[in-house]
């Protein structure tokens, strides 16, 4: 009932290519851009900001660069992590070494200079196909991090490649409370996931899938292969890049190289594959499922089986669990918890009928 | 020059230990178009499983038993509740799938065991030796034996064996190899059992190199230079290609690495495949596809 | 019959193409021309050589001998994608389809040489992006009406039936506005019913859209009410060259189709 769609008539191809065709849609997407934006600030408290939401939206962007690449292009890529390393340390360098340089504006040029790296690290994949991407994308995430580890200069001399977050300043705004980097965060992935949903709607989007799907039906159809690719590595690890400076700044303040290692680049994989591959919602949902799982975990642990479960065994078990995890997705719902979400929203269009 | 010898066999006889990881892998790829990223947590689970038991004082040859008894266990649980259900879908999802199953047995392994370093001692005095002038590791030329011998083994059971040649048959064509009545199901599980098998192996001679640890299951990372360099489906690649990388990996630490402050290693064999990759896109032992459309 | 007027110079031109695999061969030494505006029939026996030759001529193959004019121009060594860009389009034997998205998806990427905003101005949606994708769409849907396919619009072409599946990857063909369509086999395994359909499809593409057409079919029923040529190949070697009715006279075509001793 609530869901109904009769009166509502679309009469022009725009209105049919926008993001969210049915009212009710759009009325709840602005409902929650508002409460993140309003009502979470005044509600939330700092262990919220800076344990749940702000590692939730970093994650969710990271998901979008690698969808991009993976859900979207079809181009397999352990890498990851990597991208969000030179996205994190160029956007420091940048803030550190050009004098005045606003910090929104060193975010960007880390991101650009991530979106190039990959540019660097994709073009092997336009001789290669399928798994031997994969050597490509693993050989920038033990360079890159050898790189920040082995060079001091990046780190400005730290000890052991240490980076540590420039002042969060903002148009005058001094944005270093948790409440603040919630909203610097919450205002950075939003228009970026905005952005994200534009691009996998146009041409280009378009071009991904197709090169995903059927590479040759692609040439033959006039879609220039490494042009495209190219631009997914580009897209992707801009993204990333943009993401692990917020990571860095936002999230934890000073990062080593180390936490931008392979388990990262892991993570964000499975980001993709629990919230859906070929789905910008899915990264929001995967994300916050990646990190409230573990909190969830811990809880369960420490209230139903306090003194059962020792930490190292609860970090096991949640290995397990995970993987486990992964693998039930993989089979009853490929398409990940955005799957889940489409089916939910079809019942509801529907109900109180059947189908 | 004898150095430069020195460095080069050594790094030759530890690219055998590569080889060995690798061989896994082409085993299942081969048989089931798996690329099954698991295989390093299945080393380091055998490895685990086998030290844990000698710990508890079971003699040597019942120990490496009860490992393969659980290894064959494993691969019947991954063929009946992983492989089975993603029957016909892409690679991709297969090598996703594989992903989830290391976290699994990763987690299995330490939960059971327990995820302290265990030593290794399998008997072999480390002492290195002078051949021609060269001082070579006697526990090296022991694991390239064992190489060896695991090579003619599995050569014969392709060559020879009913199985081994109901195996080539699937790798070609599994509809049709189906279609000829041939057990897919049983063959998946032989194939992962071989491969726990030479999991086994591979784990026992790394572990008592750096100790039975975690880090054994990121062995799994360096072997896929290896599959690139000798091609995903040959075992003859694997020798060669882990020869390849092993040799240059050390050469390029000690004679390029000290002007780079060191530590190359950790990439240098990645970026060596991808270079290969763009003069030989199908590896050394690879075959080409012809795209039919 | 009129045979002293002079033909127009021929739209596509082959001559002496030769193709090998390793040591088979699949093409050896092929000659033919068609003219703007016919439909072209390639008949022969499976593994002739019919589909390597369309590839020949789109580009997916290089053949190892030989060169092919078109529209005036000779090409020795084409991409796929520079036959697209001068107006081949092509469907194939087994259905190329983007399996993971949207008929209607699928025929907009048909129009992806059509397209002139930039990546940069899709990405923003800024500049020529916006009103060119209303455009893109408008003539996505003309395809669409013209197939009859609207009720599928918006379903994942992975999960359509067969028939459907080929009357979708012609309309991302047609999308392109082709000057040469390359059809293979689009007709396999359909029934009567629906292969009249398709036949009616590919007439009035030739019809409405003038488009020039070069199709694989083994219906030598289809091939003779449809083409107004047909070459016929068997064992890679061209063995019959004209008109339908003279093709049908042609002894060593029968002897092909039948069987009898070369």
């Amino acid at each position: 009932m609530l869901y109904r769609e009769a009166g509502q008539f679309i009469s022009h191809y725009r209105a049919d290519q926008r993001l969210f065709r049915l009212r009710q849609d759009r009325i709840g997407f602005y409902l929650l851009l508002a409460s993140a934006f309003v009502l979470v600030p005044y509600c939330g408290n700092d262990y919220w900001f800076s344990a749940i939401l702000i590692p939730f939206l970093v994650l969710s962007l990271a998901g979008m660069g690698l969808n991009f690449l993976t859900g979207y292009a079809g181009q397999l890529s352990l890498g990851s992590a990597a991208f969000m390393a030179v996205g994190a340390f160029s956007a420091y360098n940048f803030n550190l070494r050009v004098e005045g340089l606003p910090f929104l504006l060193s975010i960007l040029l880390g991101g650009v200079v991530a979106g190039l790296t990959g540019v660097i690290f994709g073009l092997p994949s336009l001789k290669i196909k399928g798994f031997y991407v994969l050597v490509s994308t693993l050989a920038a995430q033990f360079f890159v991090q050898w790189v920040f580890t082995n060079f001091a200069w990046f780190s400005n001399d730290s000890s052991s490649g240490v980076i540590t977050a420039p002042p969060l300043q903002v148009f005058g705004l001094d944005l270093s409370s948790p409440a603040g980097r919630y909203l610097l965060t919450l205002t950075i992935v939003t228009a970026l996931g905005l952005l994200a949903a534009n691009i996998v709607r146009s041409e280009l989007g378009r071009n991904w899938m197709a090169v995903r799907d059927m590479d040759t039906a692609a040439a033959v159809i006039g879609i220039a292969i490494p042009k495209t690719k190219l631009l997914a590595f580009a897209i992707s690890s801009f993204y990333l890049g943009i993401a692990g400076s917020l990571w860095a700044f936002t999230y934890l303040g000073t990062v080593e190289p180390h936490g931008f290692d392979i388990n990262r680049s892991f993570q964000i994989l499975f980001i993709i594959i629990i919230g859906g591959m070929g789905s910008i919602l899915g990264n929001f949902l995967g994300a916050a499922f990646i990190v409230l799982f573990p909190v969830l975990m811990s809880h369960i642990a420490n209230g139903l089986l306090a003194g059962v479960i020792d930490a190292g065994h609860l970090e096991n078990f949640q290995k397990i669990v995970f993987g486990m995890l992964i693998i039930g997705f993989l089979i009853k719902e490929p398409n990940g918890l955005a799957s889940i979400w489409q089916t939910f929203r079809q019942q509801l269009r529907v109900w109180p009928l059947r189908y | 020059m004898s150095f430069f010898f020195e460095v080069l066999v050594g790094g030759l006889l530890a690219g055998v230990m590569y080889s060995l990881v690798a061989i896994g892998f082409v085993l299942i790829y081969k048989a089931s178009g798996v690329f099954n990223f698991a295989q390093g947590s299945m080393v380091l689970f055998s490895a685990l499983t086998f030290v844990s038991l000698l710990e508890r004082g079971y003699p040597f040859w019942l120990a490496f038993l009860l490992s393969l008894l659980i290894m064959l266990v494993l691969a019947w649980a991954i063929e009946r509740w992983v492989l089975r259900k993603l029957v016909n879908r892409s690679p991709i999802t297969l090598f996703m799938a594989t992903l989830g199953l290391s976290y699994i047995i990763e987690g299995l392994a330490q939960s059971l065991w327990g995820a302290q370093v265990h030593g290794l001692d399998l008997g072999i005095n480390d002492e290195p030796f002078e051949v021609f002038g060269l001082l070579l590791s006697q526990f090296d030329l022991f694991a390239s034996a064992v190489a060896g011998t695991l090579v003619i083994i599995l050569s014969i059971f392709f060559n020879k064996t009913r199985t081994g040649i109901a195996l080539r048959a699937v790798a070609d064509d599994p509809l049709a190899a189906l279609a000829v009545g041939i057990n897919l199901q049983r063959l998946w599980l032989i194939v992962w059992a071989v491969a726990g098998f030479v999991g086994l192996v591979a784990g026992l001679l790394w572990g008592a190199r750096l100790g039975v640890q975690f880090s054994l299951s990121l062995v799994v990372l360096k072997a896929l230079p290896v599959l690139i360099i000798g091609g995903f489906t040959s075992i003859t690649g694997c020798i060669v290609g882990g020869l390849i990388i092993g040799a240059s990996e050390k050469l390029a630490e000690i004679f390029i690495g000290p002007y780079l402050g060191g530590g190359i290693e950790n990439w240098f064999p990645y970026v060596l495949a991808m270079l290969f990759l763009l003069v030989r896109p199908a590896g050394l032992f690879g075959e080409r596809q012809i795209e039919r459309v | 019959m009129n045979t002293t007027q002079p033909l127009p110079p021929p739209l596509l031109q082959l001559e002496h193409i030769s193709l090998s695999f390793k040591a088979v061969k699949a093409i050896t030494n092929i000659s033919f021309a068609v003219q703007p505006g016919e439909i072209c029939a390639l008949i022969g026996p499976n593994g002739a050589g019919k589909s390597s030759l369309l590839n020949v001529i789109n580009g997916v193959y290089r053949p190892d001998e030989g060169a092919i004019s078109y529209n005036g121009e000779t090409l020795h060594i084409m991409q796929p994608q520079h036959a697209a860009e001068r107006g081949i389009a092509r469907t194939f034997q087994n259905i190329a389809l983007f399996k993971g998205m949207t008929v209607l998806d699928n025929v907009l990427t048909g129009r992806n040489l059509h397209v002139h905003s930039s990546w940069l101005e899709q990405v923003f949606n800024l500049g020529r992006a916006p009103q060119e994708a209303v455009r893109q769409r408008k003539k996505a849907e003309e395809i669409i009406d013209f197939l009859d396919i609207q009720p599928w619009r918006n379903s994942v072409v992975g999960n359509l039936p067969y028939g459907l599946q080929k009357r979708v990857e012609l309309g991302r063909a047609l999308a392109a506005e082709p000057k040469l369509l390359l059809l293979d086999e689009p007709m396999a395994g359909m029934n009567a019913e629906e292969k009249q359909e398709m036949s009616r499809f590919i007439l009035a593409t030739q019809r409405e859209f003038t488009t020039t057409i070069v199709l694989i079919e083994h219906d030598i029923g289809v091939v003779m009410t449809l083409s107004n040529h047909v070459v016929v190949l068997d064992y890679g070697k061209k063995i019959g060259d004209g008109k339908p009715e003279e093709v049908r006279q042609n002894p060593q075509v029968i002897a092909a189709y039948l069987g009898t001793k070369h």
